[in-house]
C-alpha cells in the first residue's frame, strides 16, 4: 500500500538543488538558467530602444553626426572625434575580462583571488560611470543639449556664413556639415574661432544671427549650392529626439552599469567573509553576477555601434 | 564545468582581451575613416558608408558572438539552452526591417505632407454642383 508519504519521499531526499522533482532542464543550475532568461527579456527592452532610435533617425532627413557631436575629452581635448567613447569601451571591456578571471578562480574556490579580480571589476564599471557622468556634464552644461533642445543641427545645402554686416564671410561648409548653437552669454561652448564674437549677442533679429528667446544664436548663412541658392537662411535646432533618445538609452544602460556595480560590491564583500566557501553551491553566486555584467558589456557593443559608429 | 584546464583558460582570457580591444579599434578607424576624418572628402562617397557601417555591423556581431559564447560560457552550455536564449534574440532581425523601413515611411510621408501645403489653389468660378442655385431652400 502507498502513502503519501512514499510519494514524497524522492522529493525530500532531493536537497542538493532548487529543483522540486526530476533533473534540472539544460544541465544547469535554477539560478543560472533563471538569470539567462532575465538577461534575455532585458535583451529585449534593450533592443526595443535601439530599434526606436533607428526607426526615428531613418524618418528624420537630418540627423547630428555622432563623431562631431562625440569629439570632445576632458583635460581641454577638442576636435577629438570617438576618442572618449573608445576609452569607455576599452573600461567595460577590461571589466568583463576581469570578471571572467574571477569566475574562474571561483572555480578553484580561491577566495582571495575571486575578491582580488572581483575588485578590479568593480574599479572598471565606476571608472566607466565616472566618464559617463563628464560625457553627459559636457553635453548638458557646456553644449546645452537637453531631452527636449538638440542645438547640434545641419545644413541640407552648402553655404557661407554672414558677417555683422550682412555679407557673406569666408567661413562655408559642406552639404551635409553639422553645427553646434551656442547660447548668447559669455563662456558658452569656448570652442575659439567656431563662433567668435557671438557670444554676446542681445535678443532678437541681427544681420548675422538671429538670437532666440533662450539666447540660443541661431546663425545667418547664404545658401551656395541646391535649389534655394541665394537664400539667406538661419539655423535651426537638430531634431528633438536626438536628445531624448541619447539620455534615455545611454542613461539605462549607465543604470544597469551602476546596479551591476552594486551587487558586484555586494558579491565581494560575500565571498571576503566566506559566505561562499561553506555553502553547497560554491561560487555559484560570482557566476551570475558575471553573466548579467558581461550582458551589460554586450549591450553597450550595441549601444556604441548605433550611436557613435553610424 | 569548463574543458580547459586553469592554465589555458587564462591564455584564452588574455587573447580575448586583445580580440575585443582590435577589434573595437579597427570598428573606431573604419567609423573615422568611412566619415573622412582619415583621408579628407571619402565622405562625399556615400557608398563608402554604407560599406562602412555593414563592415561595423558584422565585427560587433562578432564581438557578441564572442562575449556570449567565451565570456558567458555559452560554448559549455547545453545546445538547447543556447537556442531558447538565441532564437528568440534572432527573431528581432525582422523587427529591425520592419520598423526602419517604417522610419523611411514616416519621412517620405512628412514630405509629401509638406510638398501639397505649398500647392495653392484657385477657388474654382463654374458652377459647382447639378441643381440651379435658385433652386436651394434658404432660410
Amino acid at each position: 500500500m502507498e502513502t503519501t508519504e512514499k510519494l514524497l519521499e524522492p522529493h525530500e531526499n532531493h536537497t542538493d538543488g532548487s529543483w522540486e522533482g526530476a533533473a534540472a532542464p539544460f544541465n544547469i543550475s535554477y539560478g543560472k538558467l533563471m538569470m539567462w532568461y532575465f538577461l534575455l527579456s532585458d535583451a529585449f527592452t534593450f533592443a526595443g530602444f535601439l530599434i526606436a532610435y533607428g526607426a526615428l533617425r531613418f524618418s528624420s532627413p537630418s540627423w547630428p553626426v555622432p563623431d562631431f557631436v562625440f569629439s570632445t575629452a576632458p583635460f581641454g581635448i577638442h576636435d577629438a572625434p570617438l576618442i572618449f567613447v573608445t576609452v569607455m569601451s576599452f573600461l567595460l571591456i577590461i571589466s568583463s575580462v576581469t570578471m571572467v578571471r574571477a569566475v574562474q578562480e571561483g572555480h578553484r574556490e580561491n577566495k582571495r583571488g575571486v575578491v582580488f579580480w572581483m575588485f578590479l571589476t568593480i574599479i572598471g564599471g565606476a571608472g566607466f560611470l565616472g566618464c559617463q557622468a563628464w560625457e553627459w556634464t559636457n553635453l548638458i552644461g557646456k553644449e546645452n543639449m537637453t531631452v527636449t533642445t538638440n542645438p547640434f543641427g545641419s545644413h541640407v545645402d552648402a553655404g557661407t556664413y554672414l558677417d555683422e554686416k550682412g555679407n557673406a564671410t569666408g567661413e562655408t561648409f559642406k552639404a551635409g556639415a553639422s553645427f553646434l548653437m551656442h547660447k548668447s552669454e559669455a563662456g558658452g561652448h569656448g570652442e575659439e574661432g567656431h563662433a567668435e564674437g557671438h557670444h554676446a549677442l542681445a535678443k532678437g533679429d541681427h544681420p548675422n544671427a538671429f538670437v532666440d528667446n533662450q539666447s540660443f544664436i541661431h546663425r545667418k548663412f547664404k545658401v551656395i549650392s541646391g535649389p534655394n541658392s541665394g537664400d539667406i537662411e538661419t539655423e535651426e535646432f537638430g531634431p528633438k529626439a536626438f536628445g531624448a533618445l541619447f539620455f534615455f538609452i545611454t542613461g539605462f544602460h549607465g543604470f544597469h552599469v551602476l546596479s551591476g556595480v552594486a551587487f558586484l560590491l555586494i558579491i565581494m564583500i560575500n565571498v571576503a567573509s566566506g559566505v561562499y566557501a561553506s555553502r553547497k553551491n560554491g561560487y555559484e553566486m560570482v557566476e551570475k553576477i558575471g553573466l548579467y555584467w558581461h550582458f551589460v558589456d554586450l549591450v553597450w557593443v550595441f549601444v556604441f555601434l548605433v550611436f557613435y559608429l553610424f | 564545468m569548463s574543458q580547459k584546464t586553469y592554465e589555458e583558460s587564462k591564455k584564452a582570457v588574455v587573447k580575448g582581451l586583445f580580440l575585443l580591444g582590435f577589434v573595437t579599434l579597427i570598428e573606431v578607424f573604419i567609423s573615422l575613416f568611412a566619415k573622412g576624418h582619415i583621408i579628407a572628402g571619402l565622405n562625399d562617397f556615400v557608398w563608402i558608408g554604407y560599406a562602412a557601417g555593414l563592415v561595423i555591423a558584422v565585427l560587433s556581431i562578432y564581438k557578441a558572438y564572442f562575449i556570449i559564447y567565451e565570456f558567458m560560457h555559452m560554448a559549455y552550455e547545453v545546445k538547447g539552452l543556447a537556442i531558447t536564449v538565441l532564437l528568440p534574440t534572432s527573431l528581432l532581425i525582422w523587427a529591425l526591417f520592419a520598423f526602419f523601413q517604417e522610419g523611411s515611411a514616416w519621412k517620405a510621408r512628412r514630405q509629401l505632407v509638406k510638398e501639397k501645403n505649398k500647392i495653392s489653389i484657385e477657388p474654382s468660378k463654374e458652377k459647382q454642383g447639378l441643381m440651379d442655385e435658385s433652386l436651394f431652400f434658404r432660410l
